[in-house]
């Protein structure tokens, strides 16, 4: 389905991105994890085109998309931080989008509108909303068009639990419909039981790319957080006592 | 150009009224010249002034700011099936279709109520022309940098080299070489800046042109000629396909 080949990016000296390569397919549910600073949202942006890659290429369904805009119809993003026309309703909003991106036979997914009873927050300016409720109308757009694939970046944070439950749900059943969906999160326990592969990347690039059973078997823990601080652990860290009491922590 | 994005950003637009006060001033400008001037030729004079520095100066200072303003959209957009080129050639259309309408309301409809002639058309042509290419010039100044003070800086230093300081220094080349025959220097000189291109067309559409002597002569000579007007106005269109052309190569390769 889409297929990362070598992909560097850099910015200015900074090395974002390095050799990345990856392979994924519909059905899966991926992880991209890292600490703060290590890609992650450039790789996305990669995938959609936002950011250019100095170097390789990514293969939409087989085809490179690189100066391409077609193959985002296949795709719904929810952003970290969504950044939307300050004037507009969320009505007006959600209007718009349809009207940029529906075409005959796209059948609209609603579902999460009415979870999160958007219609009763509809006549709110965007730049009047808090970051939680901006997220849940990220999170509409996201699945509105019924996409093939998802890309979530952080997409529970600053929800409220509520929320967070109905939109995990939501990940669960576009998961059994066979889509492939790609989440980042900090909040691991948020993770756990919907993913079913895990990408690593530090420091702009790929530790490792392995499905969640396996890290499971490999490290002995059932609890995600856990898992990845024994990876974590096991790489070269700095001997900060802070970061070692935390490992220990997490370890208790 | 993509028609649906189009109508919103022209939405967005009407709704800052910054384009609706324009055009209030336009024709608070254009009506109190032609009623205080008693001749109409002396209110197109004036109002020249301000097709020549005023027009200029707001079409690239608000199509910066509302480029940086329009970020959100832009990153909205990104992310959905819509090419990137679209999205920079609406958002610009949008700009530059609003200005002009301002402009065509504000200064037309004057123009045509008191001065309706050839001067007074051309001078409002020429008004069109160089708000096409100012919105071009602050949308050139706002792809090149992230930095909102830094693109407005960029946009104003360009006006502001258009307007002022280019006729000052084509003044220094002509008095330190004026024991030369300057006559086709100054006509490349000239053509090389939109706003004395503006400046010379309408000034010899006027009868005030016989009092420029023997260069006026030779202007009226080639800019009244068929070729002249070609020449000036593709000069006119140059500058106008030359700063969106290297906003496009620019936008193209930009990461957002």
């Amino acid at each position: 389905m889409i297929a990362i080949q070598d992909l560097h990016k850099r910015f200015g000296k900074f090395n974002a991105l390095q050799a990345i390569h990856l392979q994924m397919e519909m059905g899966q549910a991926i992880a991209l994890i890292g600490p703060n600073g290590s890609g992650k949202t450039t790789l996305i942006k990669c995938l959609l085109g936002m950011v250019l890659p100095t170097q390789g290429d990514i293969r939409f369904e087989g085809k490179s998309i690189l100066h391409q805009h077609l193959y985002r119809e296949q795709i719904g993003y929810m952003p970290q931080i969504g950044h939307y026309p300050g004037n507009m309703k969320i009505s007006q909003l959600i209007a718009m989008m349809k009207d940029l991106r529906k075409t005959q036979g796209t059948y609209l997914d609603e579902e999460l509108l009415l979870a999160f009873e958007i219609d009763k927050i509809a006549h709110k300016p965007m730049r009047t909303l808090s970051g939680g409720m901006r997220q849940k109308v990220s999170a509409c757009l996201a699945f509105l068009f019924n996409p093939k694939v998802l890309i979530l970046d952080e997409p529970t944070a600053g929800l409220d639990p509520l929320a967070t439950e109905i939109l995990k749900e939501k990940i669960r059943q576009e998961k059994q419909k066979g889509k492939l969906i790609l989440i980042t999160s900090h909040i691991l326990s948020d993770l756990e039981d919907i993913i079913t592969d895990i990408v690593y990347l530090q420091d702009g690039q790929l530790q490792f790319y392995k499905t969640w059973l396996r890290l499971q078997n490999e490290t002995g823990e059932k609890r995600l957080n856990r898992a990845i601080a024994q990876v974590m652990q096991n790489q070269t860290f700095t001997n900060h006592p802070l970061k070692k009491n935390l490992y220990e922590y997490q370890n208790s | 150009m993509n028609t649906k994005i189009l109508k919103y950003v022209v939405l967005d637009i009407l709704q800052s009224r910054f384009v609706v006060a324009y055009t209030l001033l336009l024709f608070a400008v254009s009506v109190s010249l032609f009623t205080l001037e008693g001749n109409v030729d002396k209110g197109i004079l004036s109002l020249l002034n301000v097709v020549l520095i005023v027009v200029p100066l707001l079409s690239v200072v608000f199509s910066t700011i509302h480029f940086y303003n329009s970020y959100e959209f832009i990153e909205l957009l990104l992310a959905q099936p819509v090419p990137r080129l679209k999205i920079l050639m609406s958002q610009y259309a949008g700009v530059a279709l609003s200005l002009s309408l301002a402009l065509a309301l504000g200064m037309g409809l004057p123009i045509v109520l008191f001065a309706y002639g050839e001067v007074g058309l051309s001078l409002l042509a020429s008004g069109v022309l160089l708000t096409l290419i100012f919105t071009a010039i602050g949308f050139l100044s706002a792809v090149l940098t992230r930095d909102k003070a830094k693109g407005i800086g960029i946009a104003l230093l360009l006006w502001f080299y258009f307007a002022i300081l280019y006729d000052g220094l084509v003044l220094y080349i002509l008095f330190s070489f004026s024991d030369y025959p300057l006559e086709k220097l100054t006509l490349l000189l000239v053509s090389l800046n939109p706003v004395d291109l503006g400046r010379i067309v309408i000034l010899l559409k006027m009868d005030i042109a016989a009092l420029m002597g023997y260069t006026g002569a030779l202007y009226q000579q080639f800019f009244g000629s068929v070729l002249g007007i070609l020449f000036s106005l593709g000069i006119m269109v140059l500058w106008w396909t030359l700063p969106i052309s290297i906003s496009s190569l620019v936008f193209r390769k930009k990461d957002l």
